[in-house]
């Protein structure tokens, strides 16, 4: 038993192409073409037909849809050269033109690539002085200075900088003391008040905060009741008797 | 040589890529482009002469100190410098056929290739040997593409009249004829 051989290189017909070698289905059709010497204003189609088929289906270029293509353009042009035409049929055109007219250009470009891939390869064979690509832009020119200007400048730079804004935070200590025993005195003297008789007339921020902790931890105590009807009503204070212990 | 061909030689080192004539003339405001021609000539002639490993080459529009070619293999070999990658045969046919037919637009090119060149253009246009041109007329107003500076100097050319003539070639294109009855 044979070992299994590389589908690639299998090769019943006496030659062996490889995919890469060729950079679309008109070079391999090409490469056919002049494989056989055939002549390309003339060309057989059935024969070149089926060998082009023989080449795909032997590399396995099914997903090739560009070979796939050409293989249809060939079968088709095939069919219509079989079709019966009238002699001396002025209006028959050849099937073959277009393939032809495309080929020779495709030729006509690889005779150019040739050129051109000698042109750079010449080209590669002389060194300019380093390969550092050309700069974007013209650089900006080396600074010259003397110290005062440096010092001048530094000056400009230091009177810019602007003076620092500093924010002073103070404590301002809760009074929470004082406001319990304040809620204490009207507790005392009175079942029930209001917020107001709390903090006073003109209570500040800190008077409101201080009041409003030492409610709340009276109420925790379970001194006193607070009660608010709604969002913003006014708050209900009213004293509560103290739960005998235990 | 004379002290403006010292300075244009001292330049053209010193830029490491061709230089234009224009691009000299900046050298010294004194000089006409007739002067910095001369230099150039006498830059030339002098290391032609003078048994030197470098010469003055005219590429794209400007001028260049590259190494002799004899020297290449030498230069390789002792890993000095290398050549640039050689370009694939795709990237050669869709240049060719941006060279001759610019601006054009990929859908030509593909026509021509009989494949999808896509992949190629972008790859010529990242190192710069083709641009984008302008675009064309027609449905989605397509990007046409045309050669750069750069495509002349990788192949030493002065200017694209120096790409062969379509009729000096082997396979020379007559205009699409009406087909040949047999």
């Amino acid at each position: 038993m044979s070992a299994p051989t590389n589908p690639i290189v299998q090769d019943h017909n006496g030659f062996v192409v490889e995919l890469e070698q060729f950079s679309g289905p008109l070079d391999l059709l090409l490469h056919l073409i002049q494989e056989d010497e055939l002549d390309i204003t003339d060309l057989p189609i059935a024969k070149i037909a089926d060998q082009f088929l023989a080449v795909i289906g032997e590399l396995g270029l099914n997903q090739a849809a560009d070979y796939l293509e050409m293989a249809a353009r060939l079968l088709r042009i095939k069919a219509q050269m079989l079709l019966p035409r009238r002699v001396g049929d002025d209006e028959w055109e050849d099937p073959r033109a277009a393939l032809v007219r495309r080929l020779l250009e495709y030729q006509q470009i690889r005779e150019l690539v040739e050129w051109l891939g000698a042109a750079a390869a010449r080209r590669a064979e002389q060194f300019g002085r380093g390969f550092a690509p050309a700069p974007p832009a013209a650089p900006p020119a080396p600074l010259v200075i003397d110290l005062n200007d440096l010092l001048a400048a530094a000056e400009r730079v230091i009177a810019l900088i602007p003076e620092p804004v500093l924010h002073r935070v103070v404590p301002r200590p809760l009074d929470v003391e004082g406001a319990t025993a304040r809620i204490e005195a009207l507790l005392a003297e009175h079942e029930a008040f209001g917020w107001r008789e709390v903090v006073g007339d003109r209570p500040t921020i800190v008077d409101m905060l201080s009041a409003f902790i030492a409610l709340l931890e009276l109420a925790k105590r379970g001194a006193l009741s607070v009660r608010q009807d709604g969002p913003f009503a006014p708050i209900q204070i009213r004293r509560e008797s103290p739960r005998a212990a235990g | 040589m004379s002290p403006l061909a010292q300075l244009v030689e001292a330049a053209l080192f010193a830029a490491a890529r061709p230089l234009a004539v224009e691009e000299l003339l900046t050298l010294d405001p004194e000089a006409g482009a007739e002067a910095v021609q001369a230099a150039l000539g006498e830059i030339r002639e002098a290391l032609a002469r003078g048994e030197h490993g470098v010469e003055l080459v005219a590429i794209g529009d400007g001028w260049q100190l590259l190494t002799r070619r004899e020297y290449a293999e030498a230069i390789e070999r002792a890993q000095f410098a290398l050549r640039p990658r050689r370009l694939s045969p795709a990237a050669l046919e869709t240049l060719a056929i941006i060279a001759y037919r610019q601006p054009v637009g990929r859908v030509e090119v593909d026509e021509i290739r009989g494949v999808d060149s896509g992949a190629v253009i972008d790859k010529l246009l990242e190192r710069g040997l083709i641009e984008i041109v302008t675009r064309g007329e027609g449905l989605g107003r397509p990007l046409l593409y045309g050669t750069t500076p750069q495509f002349l100097e990788t192949l030493g050319l002065k200017d694209l009249e120096e790409l062969p003539r379509l009729e000096e070639l082997s396979v020379a294109l007559r205009p699409p004829a009406p087909a040949e009855p047999e």
